[in-house]
């Protein structure tokens, strides 16, 4: 790569002069790239030892029962992370309940059923649904979804399910609209194009060899897809899933919206709560004294480390895959 | 053979069940897109009034513009684009020509696939520690850091994608006619991969051109025109934020008009983008 790095040699010619010149121009460029490039290390790096740092005041204050407190108390200067963290664990897992298997028939669909000229079209809408941005969402969630919900869906949800017993009591409570229910929803609506856009690409990295001698051998199209595709791509199909958590987890706007800003523990789904992202947009300008912003920060800190390692997580179980591809 | 012929049918009605239950899945999704664009675009309109882009926003309850924060938005945008465009090109460009294997380049494009998705609310608590924190005031510049913060993995991600489409024939015959390497990737290799470049910095820019969160406490909000950047200004998500959790009907309006202008934009500048990238497909092949 480096071909005009070419030695000086006695004799100084004009030639002899450029080479030398090109050879150190080279290496200046290569630095200021590999500067650039750098940055990109520090940016991550950056981001972490500013949320600890700024949240040392919490950690130092509260210790390690900051991570399991339910305290939000403003006034007294008593903060805990278990209410936002319970919050953006429940609206995310609902959220994947949701996606998952949606985005992998939306793959299948588009893998295996829709007719060719039907798929780039079909996939491209649903990537769209990805470029929305998510205070759209929020707004939508919050004037349309939310209403309709809490009019039509939640008062048979709290008839039927609410009934059940044992998990009923996830689905009593007054018929708000906002709630964690309705944020998971959201969640779900806006992860599913990441979700399935992975799996449909990985789906078709599986030879069509592979494939081929699973429907001679008289498989079903179900059971090419469940028994050699799913299974060939496992790795980055898990990988894609993380991605969509990762996202869940991180979501700040929509949520901020559609979940009620309520700082309280509630087993109800139906119930007003609060998100790590979403405790941070609503408070952090409203933060007056230096301990309540810290523990806000704290808690993005939290969730940066949380995001990073699911998200790293998602990058190698991708990586397996496009290794043994390109093997 | 009463029982294969069962299991037979038992086979073919489960597999059309999970195809029936994918094209579902994929009406379901598309369901959504068009809910949601389709209230966006029905309240969007109806709030459409030429003086969302004279006048400025207005207190509770009056009527007005939102010709400050558009402003803001812009000038944002285009700062954060001029901050992260070249970084992220540089170092895009450092991966695709001078890292393609090793470790240190492969940490760094695993990092940046994780930046890529990191969620943006920690990158804006990020800027107001380094910035905001130091200099005890919310200012526009802030705001701009925070959004090429996020400019800058979409950008090397796409630069680092498309200098490796580029044929190394091509590089060879550079370097084979005595061009200095910095030579050769300035003027034959970016040049060849410009239309992939410039994609994805509309890619960057979709992105950013709705972000609130990094914003919400880097940038803050003006209620009036500004165009000092080292003040606190407005941007159209942050209004639409404020605007759309008020009780006040006139503040929704135009929160739904912003929101309109906002989603036509990126939705446009995704076509754009896409565009572009079918066009320098062919013209690679």
């Amino acid at each position: 790569m480096h071909a005009t790095t070419a030695p000086p040699e006695p004799g100084d010619t004009d030639v002899d002069l450029r080479g030398v010149r090109d050879a150190r121009h080279d290496r200046l460029f290569r630095y200021a790239l590999m500067a650039c490039a750098l940055l990109v290390l520090a940016a991550l790096l950056g981001a972490a030892a500013s949320t600890a740092w700024g949240g040392r005041l919490a950690f130092e204050t509260f210790g390690l029962r900051f991570l399991w407190s339910e305290a939000w108390d403003a006034v007294n200067g008593d903060f805990g992370a278990l209410v936002p963290i319970y919050g953006t664990v429940v609206t995310a897992l609902i959220a994947m309940t949701i996606a998952v298997p949606v985005s992998f028939g939306i793959a299948l669909f588009l893998t295996e059923v829709a007719p060719n000229w039907m798929r780039t079209p079909i996939a491209s809408a649903i990537e769209l649904l990805a470029g929305i941005p998510s205070i759209i969402f929020g707004m939508w969630g919050l004037f349309v979804f939310a209403p309709f919900l809490a009019e039509h869906v939640e008062p048979w949800v709290n008839d039927h399910l609410g009934a059940i017993p044992g998990v009923g009591a996830l689905f009593q409570g007054p018929p708000l609209g906002i709630g964690m229910l309705t944020a998971g929803i959201v969640l779900a609506i806006m992860i599913i194009p990441y979700i399935s856009s992975v799996m449909r690409e990985v789906f078709l990295t599986v030879p069509t060899r592979l494939k081929e001698s699973a429907y001679a051998l008289g498989s079903t199209t179900w059971e090419v897809v469940w028994d050699i595709v799913l299974p060939y791509t496992r790795s980055a199909v898990i990988g894609g899933v993380f991605l969509g958590l990762g996202r869940a987890l991180g979501e700040t706007m929509a949520v901020t919206f559609v979940l009620g800003n309520a700082h309280q523990l509630s087993a109800s789904l139906l119930m007003p709560s609060n998100s790590i992202a979403s405790v941070i947009a609503n408070e952090f300008t409203e933060a007056y004294t230096d301990l309540h912003r810290s523990s806000l920060i704290a808690l993005g800190f939290l969730l940066f480390v949380v995001t990073f390692v699911v998200l790293a997580v998602a990058k190698l179980m991708l990586l397996r895959l496009a290794r043994r591809e390109g093997a | 053979m009463a029982g294969n012929a069962s299991l037979y049918r038992w086979r073919a009605i489960k597999n059309a069940m999970a195809l029936g239950l994918g094209s579902l899945a994929t009406l379901f999704g598309l369901f959504w897109l068009v809910w949601i664009l389709g209230i966006t675009f029905l309240r969007g309109i109806d709030a459409l009034k030429p003086a969302l882009f004279t006048q400025m926003t207005p207190p509770p309850g009056a009527d007005g513009g939102l010709a400050n924060a558009l402003f803001g938005s812009v000038l944002m945008s285009l700062m954060a684009l001029a901050i992260g465009a070249p970084i992220g090109i540089c170092a895009g460009t450092w991966l695709a020509e001078y890292a393609r294997r090793g470790k240190l380049g492969e940490t760094i494009r695993f990092l940046n696939d994780i930046l890529l998705s990191a969620p943006s609310i920690v990158l804006g608590l990020f800027v107001y520690t380094l910035i905001v924190a130091q200099t005890r005031q919310f200012s526009a510049i802030a705001g701009a850091i925070a959004l090429a913060l996020l400019v800058i993995p979409v950008v090397v991600r796409t630069t680092d994608e498309m200098l490796r489409l580029v044929p190394s024939t091509m590089r060879e015959a550079a370097l084979s006619l005595g061009v200095p390497q910095w030579k050769m990737v300035l003027q034959i290799l970016l040049r060849a991969s410009r239309a992939g470049i410039v994609t994805g910095v509309l890619l960057a820019l979709a992105r950013i051109s709705g972000e609130t969160a990094p914003l919400l406490f880097t940038a803050l909000n003006n209620q009036y025109w500004s165009a000092d950047v080292t003040k606190p200004m407005a941007s159209v998500p942050v209004v639409i934020f404020q605007f759309a959790m008020s009780p006040f009907e006139s503040w929704h309006a135009l929160a739904w008009a912003g929101a309109f202008v906002v989603t036509l934009f990126v939705l446009a500048l995704s076509l754009i983008s896409r565009f572009l990238l079918a066009r320098s497909k062919v013209t690679h092949d």
